[in-house]
């Protein structure tokens, strides 16, 4: 910039090594910082980071952030150290005769500092662009699953290949991994399938894809892909109410093979035959107590007939095959179990589940049953 | 009180109130300096109610816990997140520029008052009354809890819709449907006293500028007020629709947003970013403002590329329409949209860009004096830098898909709205503090609280950024152990409490110093622009003598002669421009008028919360609500229009 001041006077006044001893201070702080991230980093892995996808969708967004992050941090290491030299450089000594020159602007730099931004920003356009229409384009071969987010579990729905019929699960959604999943999304309400008053959830498993939010009223399309087999944790990113922070799932991505050993399992009725003891009672008061009005087990019979079910809360038909229940909040375990059922609302706020006021000899022999649906 | 004969043979009700110092001496002010003290104190105090807020949430977030929650079960917690926003927005940061907009305006633009003295007042009351209306709520139904932006059809359904944790559901829908009309009518009072505010500034700066005071020589804090106050007076009329509507579906079973009647939630989505996005900026400009003042005069020097901040200013209010839907990446817009709204959004950061580099213009080749509004004004510099640039990241719409609803814009909206906004805010609490009451404000302790707040501050919501990516989303009351967030969590919390001791430091040296702190007399910091002419504090009328403005720094040409880039040399005190001192010879005194006080302006802002309340009730007790807070209203706008501003 033209019309500076002259160079300052070297020496070592009061002022400016006072600057410096807090330039001093400010990186000594700044080292414990670091040292802090360090141990910090090291002494828990984040289990489900925007940071480290595990596929190809989630991959994509992931190299936009890698292309604009190092530039925000070389604007940032631009700006501040702008500011730093600019507050040590000219900073006032108190015994200047005459106040600077009064430096009004200077054009050049005003067209300069308005295009290269300008420039910077239309090159990141570039790739942004190209990956929102490259991620929202249907996969040509994908599997289908559909997801009915409610306050506050999310339920998932196959296509029993064998059948055509439909299998429910909720809380752990099992994909194959190497190919796109597209998930197509519904918010349902608390009077079970297909009521309209639901509320806007998000789903979210950040290892696989960034979130959408499911609303209302629409079906929302969803694509993601893992690479490798394993458990992706996720849970709903849309403030719901309640138990918004308890509505957590997992995404269990097998090898193609063992996907459709897994569907195969699932799409199986509960095997209800040969039932014994606390755990034919517990059958007995799954239909009795109310259990049955909420939940499915398929399989389960009314006088011989094939049952209709309402299915307002998860479907149970394999519930011990599930790692975590209520929203994947409680592991799978007869103590949590039974401690859920004396009153869903209590260990889990706003859960739509209700203290059915059941003595204990009932929730003992209910847990009985639940535990034999494998 | 009597009825009384004017002087003029009128008769009135009230006697015209007299009082000149007390309680009805401010309830009846109409003096915009009195009317900007008190935004201030209503605003600061709940600015810490809202800080109050704050520390609960980050204690809170301490530490992993289970489904009970550490400290609140999640009812209490999502109130108290919800109110957090609102009060820090609504009844902190806007009326903190509100007061700073009543003080200085008339005083920066040579002008005696605002041009609506009574109106001015008016908005005061509506502020105050909107927000005990609002807080009024935790004495009956809760507080509101679907968070600030309260998306429907949430705002229908309820956070408890079977009525399991209230314990029934008669009783879980009446207290939910109350949380709401608290959230919908207290912002539309709200709305309201925006409303007049923003008329009101914008006809003071375009018509009671000093003689000579082109636009192009208006200080710059008064361009981003007038910004501001455009912004305002567009974006309110449209969250008010959306708020009427919620109300209609709250409370008279309307359908705007229940898509089971052929609504939209996502109706919602827009009227309520379309608002928020340019609040974003009502938000932000005033602070702008502030450093833009501030700068110039710690580091000796004029603006940088004044003309460059004016039209980035108005570029920014500009584009501020056009990026709304940023908020809204993951709603499910489709490609095409969220192209052109990742667009927008990148390219907002252009003049935001050119408002840093001007700053960074000005304090080059400057010579800096490192006093704690200084210190603030480039703190905001530097922490809204961060801000910008997340914001620039915000707009990569991919990736966005994993930012949003994370921690990461938690972090995001803190370095724009607490390291812009808070931060400029203060440098100008510091900066002006002689002026209104005529005594310094303590460096020392202002050093001492900028440090700790700055350390404190980025202790707080840098880390936000790493769990935020790391997968940690916003609004929930509680996370489990082993996600990989405690120690950050743990850290920020740490730093929240940092922030609460450099405030108190801060409330600690505003009581001492208004009371023993140094006199500062007219122009302590030898500042630039107009308010430093007159006393500290200006006597009611302002100035003894409207000034006459010949430039743009007028107060720093009157000091220093020698115009562009030569050095400047100082004018002799009592010089040819320098009619500061020996004004009240001149002038000043009988010839000049000043609207008097006023009960109305209160009068008629104390209809509006009953009114509320009588929507929020049924039957006769509705009725004898509205009809009674109609009637105030009424009879306050009755009394306004007869009575003359000044006798």
């Amino acid at each position: 910039m033209r019309g500076s001041t002259p160079a300052p006077r070297p020496g070592s006044r009061p002022r400016a090594r006072r600057a410096a001893r807090s330039l001093a201070g400010w990186a000594l702080l700044a080292g414990i910082a670091l040292l802090a991230v360090g141990c910090g980093a090291l002494d828990e892995r984040p289990v489900q980071s925007a940071l480290d996808p595990a596929g190809p969708v989630a991959r994509a967004q992931d190299q936009l952030w890698n292309i604009v992050f190092p530039i925000a941090v070389g604007v940032f290491v631009l700006v501040q150290g702008a500011i730093i030299f600019a507050m040590i450089r000219y900073r006032s000594r108190g015994d200047e005769a005459t106040p600077p020159n009064q430096i009004e602007g200077n054009t050049r730099l005003e067209v300069l500092w308005t295009i290269i931004p300008a420039l910077i920003l239309a090159g990141i356009a570039v790739p942004t662009v190209r990956t929102i229409f490259v991620q929202a384009a249907a996969p040509e071969e994908a599997l289908e699953v559909r997801v009915i987010g409610k306050q506050y579990f999310w339920e998932f729905q196959y296509e029993d290949p064998a059948t055509g019929d439909t299998v429910h699960t909720a809380t752990e959604l099992h994909i194959p991994t190497g190919m796109p999943v597209l998930l197509s999304m519904e918010s349902h309400g608390i009077g079970g399938e297909g009521a309209a008053d639901g509320v806007i959830h998000s789903f979210w498993v950040p290892r696989l894809a960034g979130k959408q939010d499911v609303v209302p009223g629409h079906v929302r399309p969803l694509i993601i892909e893992a690479d490798e087999p394993g458990e992706y944790h996720g849970q709903c990113a849309e403030f719901c109410g309640l138990s918004h922070a308890n509505m957590l799932f997992t995404v269990v991505a097998h090898e193609p093979a063992d996907f459709d050993a897994w569907l195969t399992a699932e799409a199986e009725p509960a095997s209800a035959e040969g039932l014994e003891g606390l755990a034919a009672e517990g059958e007995r008061a799954f239909e009795t107590a109310g259990c049955i009005g909420c939940h499915a087990v398929r399989g389960e019979t009314s006088e011989g007939e094939p049952r209709e079910f309402l299915r307002i809360g998860p479907d149970l038909t394999h519930l011990m095959s599930r790692g975590t229940f209520a929203g994947g909040v409680f592991e799978t375990t007869p103590e949590n179990l039974a401690a859920w059922i004396a009153d869903p609302p209590g260990v889990k706020p706003g859960a739509q589940m209700p203290d059915l006021g059941l003595d204990e000899e009932t929730i003992d022999a209910l847990v009985a049953y639940l535990t034999t649906l494998k | 009180m009597t009825a009384a004969a004017d002087p003029l043979g009128r008769r009135s009700i009230f006697a015209r109130p007299r009082a000149e110092t007390g309680i009805w001496s401010w309830v009846t002010t109409v003096d915009h300096k009195r009317i900007g003290i008190m935004y201030f104190l209503t605003a600061f105090t709940f600015f810490i109610v809202g800080g109050i807020e704050a520390l609960i949430i980050r204690a809170q977030l301490a530490r992993p816990a289970g489904p009970e929650g550490l400290i609140v079960g999640p009812d209490v917690y999502n109130q108290i997140f919800t109110m957090h926003a609102l009060t820090m927005i609504f009844l902190a940061l806007m009326p903190l520029g509100a007061a700073f907009f009543n003080y200085l305006l008339p005083l920066m633009i040579g002008a005696r008052d605002v041009a609506f003295p009574r109106l001015n007042a008016f908005s005061y009351w509506v502020y105050l009354f909107g927000g005990l209306f609002l807080y009024s709520s935790v004495f009956a139904s809760g507080m509101p809890d679907g968070g600030w932006f309260n998306y429907a059809p949430l705002s229908t359904v309820g956070a408890d819709p079977t009525g399991t944790a209230a314990g029934s559901l008669a009783a879980a829908e009446a207290s939910h449907a109350a949380r709401m009309l608290f959230y919908s009518l207290g912002l539309q009072i709200l709305g309201i006293a925006s409303l007049a505010s923003a008329a009101n500034f914008i006809v003071t700066i375009l018509n009671m500028r000093a003689p000579g005071m082109t636009l192009m020589r208006l200080p710059i804090f008064t361009w981003m007020v007038l910004i501001t106050s455009f912004l305002l007076l567009f974006a309110l009329p449209v969250i008010g629709v959306g708020l009427w509507q919620l109300m209609f579906d709250v409370r008279f079973g309307s359908q705007f947003f229940n898509p089971a009647a052929g609504g939209d939630p996502i109706l919602w989505q827009h009227m309520f970013w379309l608002f928020g996005h340019p609040e974003v900026y009502i938000l932000i400009l005033p602070a702008f403002g502030v450093v833009s003042e501030v700068i110039p005069t710690f580091a000796r020097k004029p603006l940088f590329g004044y003309a460059a901040m004016v039209f980035s200013g108005i570029a920014i209010g500009f584009m501020g329409w056009g990026v709304w839907a940023h908020h809204m990446f993951a709603a499910g817009l489709g490609p095409v949209a969220n192209s052109a709204f990742a667009l927008s959004t990148m390219f907002i950061a252009v003049p935001t860009g050119v408002k840093i580099f001007n700053w960074l213009g000005t304090l080059w080749g400057g010579h800096i004096r490192f006093t704690t509004p200084m210190l603030f004004a480039v703190g905001l510099v530097a922490m809204f830098t961060i801000g910008g640039l997340s914001g620039v990241t915000h707009s990569i719409v991919p990736h966005t898909l994993q930012q949003t609803d994370t921690y990461y814009v938690v972090a995001h909206l803190h370095y724009v709205l607490f390291g812009g906004s808070i931060f400029g805010l203060f440098a100008g609490m510091y900066y002006w503090f002689p002026k209104v009451t005529g005594r310094m404000m303590n460096d020392r302790l202002g050093k001492a609280h900028f440090w700790l707040q700055f350390v404190g501050f980025n202790l707080t919501f840098a880390p936000m950024h790493i769990v935020g990516l790391q997968g940690m989303p916003r609004r929930i009351y509680r996370y489990q152990a082993g996600m990989g967030w405690d120690f950050w969590n743990m850290v920020e919390t740490i730093g929240s409490f940092t922030i609460a001791l450099a405030v108190l430091i801060f409330i600690a040296n505003l009581i001492t110093s208004s009371r023993r702190g140094e006199v500062a007399g007219n122009d302590p910091w030898d500042a630039r622009t107009l308010e430093w002419t007159t006393t500290s504090p200006p006597p009611v009328h302002n100035f003894d003598e409207i000034p006459d403005v010949t430039a743009r720094d007028e107060l720093w040409h009157r000091k220093y002669a020698g115009p562009g880039t030569e050095p400047p040399v100082r004018v002799p005190a009592g010089g040819s421009q320098d009619h500061g001192e020996d004004a009240a010879e001149h002038h000043g005194g009988p010839g000049i008028h000043m609207p008097d006080p006023s009960y109305y302006p209160a009068l008629a802002a104390l209809g509006m919360p009953i009114a509320a309340y009588g929507v929020m009730t049924g039957g006769a007790a509705m009725v004898a609500l509205l009809g009674l807070g109609g009637l105030i209203i009424l009879a306050g706008l009755f009394g306004w229009v007869l009575e003359p501003s000044a006798e």
